[in-house]
């Protein structure tokens, strides 16, 4: 397996919105990440594939100025929704004007949630998906973590409600409706709700 | 063997063991003890699917270094026969009640976490990488595991007796997961494989712990199993294959 290096195209263009001038009649990498921060993820459609740190890279091709070299990750090893992101993601290169379009999958570094932009923590929140930011709770960890005496366990972690707020929640299932999420109910509004798990 | 057909065999061994599992998990759907659990069989069924589908890729690649072509992830996962196959025995064991089935993924989740982490820093940047990231998945795994082997053991006296008896029943599969064999050693000697007898005392730690709390007691048996990583399977393989295959026999190249 390739660990290609792609050189990162410029993300600090397309988050100021300021957009290069293009050369030629292709387009600018700037204006491509802005055509790709409109690609919404198929599962939780709220934030980008951008914003969720899927896309890692965009570059010309050197030896063909016409085809762009784009830089995925998977998110989880058999995220059904990675073939999809795909093909959304080439039909928005195509139509900013791309000509070919070459996929490139990296696995190194994993994905991880840390790549999120804090924009998309607080769409998360909206949307009603505590964003992955629980923090360690003494209380809760004396709480659950029976067999701590193995390093192989988590501390718990309180995840506040997206709803009301309150930190008074309870672990339903470690795997929700996809896999990067796990199931919680609210003990005070008693609402269930998704936690987008650090990853 | 030259060094690529080592690394293919190995690759095998990494692959085969998370796609026969997935397999079996993939039998719950549908039929789960309750929805959340439902759920969470076919998750965990595909980040090993995921993962057996990176293995196997990364196999087919390497075949075709030493062989006139390699095979895609498709061929080697439906056109492979049972003796091909070098998955661990614990994983094509059937599910049985959900202690049994709880009972192998347990015994498997910890062993797999402890074996990613170990090659995330293998010196093969393809089995790094594939490794690191399975093992944040595989981290998840081993937590929802445990937390139902200690649930189920320290439940009620029928969920007790049935979680000890698929412990004590399965025990026999997991002395082949801590053997390392010729093709191993060359592997581990080159920085590449994991050198899984290392992995024995973590594992039992973990194991060990998590029964304690689950008032289980630690099965005497020493008599072990072996023999998937050379081909020899239980009876139960091959009717799994004949499931997980049948498309591809019957229809070949039948795509979606």
């Amino acid at each position: 397996m390739s660990v290609p290096t792609v050189a990162t195209g410029d993300r600090a263009a397309a988050a100021t919105g300021a957009v290069p001038a293009a050369t030629g009649s292709r387009p600018s990498i700037g204006a491509l990440w802005l055509a790709l921060g409109a690609v919404p993820d198929p599962e939780v459609p709220v934030v980008s594939v951008v914003e969720l740190g899927i896309v890692r890279g965009i570059e010309w091709d050197a030896a063909d100025p016409a085809t762009l070299t784009v830089a995925v990750t998977p998110t989880y090893s058999g995220c059904p929704a990675t073939e999809l992101i795909t093909t959304s993601i080439r039909e928005a290169l195509a139509a900013a004007g791309v000509a070919r379009i070459r996929m490139e999958t990296r696995l190194s570094p994993p994905w991880t949630t840390d790549w999120m932009a804090p924009e998309a923590r607080r769409k998360l929140r909206d949307f009603g998906i505590a964003p992955p930011d629980g923090q360690r709770s003494p209380a809760v960890a004396a709480r659950v973590d029976v067999a701590g005496i193995s390093p192989l366990r988590r501390t718990a972690v309180a995840v506040a409600c997206p709803r009301c707020g309150s930190l008074e929640t309870k672990l339903l299932s470690q795997f929700g409706s996809t896999a990067c999420k796990a199931q919680y109910r609210c003990l005070d509004c008693l609402e269930p709700f998704d936690y987008f798990k650090p990853h | 063997m030259t060094r690529d057909e080592q690394l293919f065999q190995y690759l095998l061994r990494l692959g085969d063991s998370p796609l026969i599992l997935a397999q079996r998990l993939g039998e719950w759907v549908g039929r789960g003890p309750v929805l959340e659990e439902d759920i969470a069989q076919t998750n965990v069924g595909l980040d090993l699917l995921g993962q057996a589908r990176l293995w196997l890729s990364y196999a087919g690649e390497v075949e075709a270094r030493f062989a006139a072509a390699g095979r895609d992830e498709d061929a080697l996962a439906f056109l492979r026969d049972g003796g091909e196959f070098r998955n661990l025995l614990l994983v094509e064991q059937p599910n049985g009640s959900y202690a049994e089935t709880t009972a192998r993924q347990f015994l498997f989740d910890t062993w797999h976490l402890l074996l990613l982490r170990a090659l995330a820093g293998s010196s093969d940047p393809g089995i790094a990488g594939i490794a690191a990231k399975g093992a944040k998945e595989a981290a998840y795994h081993v937590e929802r595991s445990g937390d139902w082997v200690i649930r189920l053991g320290d439940g009620t006296e029928a969920s007790r007796a049935r979680m000890q008896a698929a412990i004590d029943d399965l025990w026999t599969y997991t002395g082949e997961m801590f053997v390392l064999d010729a093709t191993e050693l060359v592997l581990v000697d080159a920085g590449i494989a994991a050198d899984v007898r290392t992995l024995a005392a973590p594992w039992r730690r973990h194991v060990d712990a998590v029964l304690a709390e689950a008032t289980l007691q630690v099965p005497a048996g020493t008599f072990m199993q072996r023999g998937g990583k050379e081909g020899v399977h239980t009876e139960h393989l091959g009717h799994l294959l004949a499931e997980m295959q049948f498309l591809q026999r019957a229809y070949p190249g039948a795509r979606w």
